[in-house]
């Protein structure tokens, strides 16, 4: 009996145990986030006071109303970089995902010389920093004549991306049985009928998780994006952020609103779609 | 006429090719071409100024050069090797969740929608010593009542990098470990309960040695990241104080853009690429020794 209760006793310790260690860690990952939330609500003299006020006073729109109010009240084009840089993004991604699929279902399906040789050579270009990229792209680009332009940061976005997507696809695509599309060819399926109807479907989540990871990327860019947009045609958000910042100083809670504007696309991307990106991670990545 | 017939993977791999080519090689072959050249932002002309490898004889010798090598091993070091306890608790709390893990899994991804450049900003601010959080949240409670001086002084301005670094990318450990987890098999880890195994004799070995191609792709996947670490560092200090919290690329930058000496910059640029390169052929090569083990082919 003895035993019996202190085995239930370290049951119970241990429950509690498993709640406290969670809810220390999500509170760690989120409240710094949220910290920034709760900033782009307070007037900037509630921020800076000494002693700190924990407990907001009123919700305050300012910074909000400063940041749509357009240039001339000292306000910040963000509805111009918003749609910057969601067209950017989301046509980059789709660029990169079909792309990727072509790039994937080669490695999955065919056998060729070099294979490996090429596969890590799209790999090491990952390992450019945007930083070492920005200076000859904006040389390239300027003797191409699109500096500035949709184009030019859509095709670069395009480039970061490829290499990740055509990773993680190549693994979905491996997932697939080479059976199930030549059994659809025998009953009379051309190839690309058999891709879209039978392996298609079948990797659709991987290559959904592919997606997120790649509008992510384009979405949160800033070294090739401060070096390629010169003026609100092509300016994105990440490099909105600047906007706020002078020689000495800082705004931060119109900074803050920015942020919140750039968080919520893809925290309800991430939300909607956070089952598909674990169910892909478990097969794409992995068992390639 | 005989038509040209390129093999069909060619035709398949030829859009990726193409535009890497465009976007990524050319640009390399120009600043690895400048490297060999005393080129010089400020005065154009200085490009086909041929120096041979003196840049990169510069770059071997120049103790700053090593200085930031060495800091960004150690913050590679530092930080995958927490990122990876941090993403396996997590996980593993995570997983053990009955109710409420759509939720869970949402909160543990938040801090991977931050850009980069956001999270310095977000940290700069945090860290303040005059108006950030940390430093309001220990005074109000009484543990210390000077302000310290987390982004002044060097060595908290290193670990205030690493703090920021660890909270965006355990994400990365998180999830990956987590799906892991998810597609554990049940059978070995029940056959292990019935031989007798305790709780953490299974976790030793069943769970993590099929966890390990997870945490390694995840390792390969960051290396990369934090070898080309930029934008926290650059916005957060600057490289300072006096040069304290320097990596690679924030050196190279500085040099490249502000001193204006391109050619000596993709010098060293070249040389730090192939750090990153290292690592994460280090990093593929275990995992696919640890998916052999487990069976799983390539």
């Amino acid at each position: 009996m003895a035993t019996n209760s202190n085995h239930n006793l370290r049951r119970q310790m241990l429950k509690v145990a498993h709640s406290l260690g969670l809810f220390f860690a999500m509170m760690v990952l989120c409240v710094p986030g949220l910290w920034i939330v709760l900033n782009s609500f307070r007037p900037t003299v509630e921020i800076m006071a000494k002693p700190p006020v924990w407990i907001p006073n009123e919700l305050n729109f300012d910074h909000y109303r400063a940041m749509f109010g357009g240039i001339g009240e000292g306000g910040v084009p963000v509805l111009t970089y918003f749609a910057n840089s969601l067209v950017i993004s989301v046509t980059s991604t789709v660029i990169a995902i079909l792309i990727g699929m072509a790039g994937g279902y080669a490695f999955a399906r065919y056998k060729f010389k070099f294979k490996g040789g090429i596969f890590v050579g799209l790999m090491v270009t990952r390992a450019v920093p945007g930083v070492a990229l920005s200076l000859p792209l904006f040389i390239l680009f300027a003797r191409v004549g699109i500096i500035d332009t949709h184009f030019g940061m859509i095709i670069a976005y395009v480039a970061l991306n490829v290499p990740f997507t055509i990773w993680l696809i190549d693994g979905f695509f491996r997932q697939v049985p080479p059976e199930l599309a030549e059994a659809a060819e025998i009953d009379g399926c051309t190839r690309w009928q058999a891709f879209w109807r039978v392996e298609f479907p079948v990797a659709r989540s991987g290559i959904a998780s592919a997606g997120i990871f790649a509008f992510l990327t384009s979405w949160n860019e800033y070294a090739l994006a401060s070096q390629l947009t010169r003026s609100t045609t092509s300016k994105t958000m990440p490099v909105g952020l600047l906007d706020f910042t002078s020689e000495f100083t800082l705004n931060w809670g119109g900074m803050c609103a920015l942020a919140v504007l750039m968080i919520i696309p893809a925290l309800i991307l991430t939300f909607l779609v956070q089952k598909h990106l674990i169910a892909g991670l478990t097969f794409g990545g992995v068992k390639g | 006429m005989k038509r040209l017939k390129l093999p069909q993977w060619l035709v398949l791999l030829l859009p990726a090719i193409i535009i890497l080519s465009a976007v990524v090689l050319i640009p390399l072959v120009l600043s690895l071409y400048s490297s060999f050249t005393s080129y010089r932002l400020t005065r154009p002309d200085s490009i086909f100024n041929w120096v041979g490898l003196f840049n990169y004889e510069k770059a071997i010798t120049d103790a700053k050069f090593w200085a930031a090598f060495g800091r960004t091993v150690l913050l590679l070091t530092v930080a995958l090797n927490l990122e990876m306890l941090l993403g396996l608790g997590i996980a593993i709390m995570v997983s053990k969740v009955t109710r409420g893990q759509r939720l869970l899994r949402t909160m543990m991804m938040f801090p991977m929608m931050f850009s980069p450049i956001l999270v310095g900003f977000q940290f700069k601010f945090i860290f303040n010593d005059n108006v950030g959080l940390v430093n309001n949240a220990l005074q109000s409670l009484g543990i210390t009542d000077t302000a310290i001086p987390w982004l002044v002084d060097g060595n908290l301005a290193m670990f205030s990098i690493i703090f920021a670094e660890v909270w965006t990318s355990t994400s990365v450990f998180g999830i990956l470990i987590l799906a892991g987890l998810y597609a554990i098999p049940r059978d070995p880890l029940e056959a292990a309960k019935v031989d007798g195994c305790t709780a953490l004799q299974s976790f030793r070995y069943v769970t993590l040695p099929f966890l390990m191609p997870f945490i390694y792709i995840a390792m390969a996947i960051r290396s990369l990241d934090v070898a080309r670490a930029y934008d926290i560092v650059q916005i957060m200090t600057n490289g300072g104080p006096a040069r304290r919290t320097e990596l690679l690329w924030t050196l190279i930058g500085r040099t490249g853009y502000v001193d204006a000496r391109m050619g000596y910059a993709n010098a060293m640029g070249y040389i730090s690429i192939f750090l990153a390169i290292f690592f994460t052929v280090y990093f593929f090569k275990k995992l696919t020794k640890s998916r052999q083990e487990l069976g799983m082919g390539m």
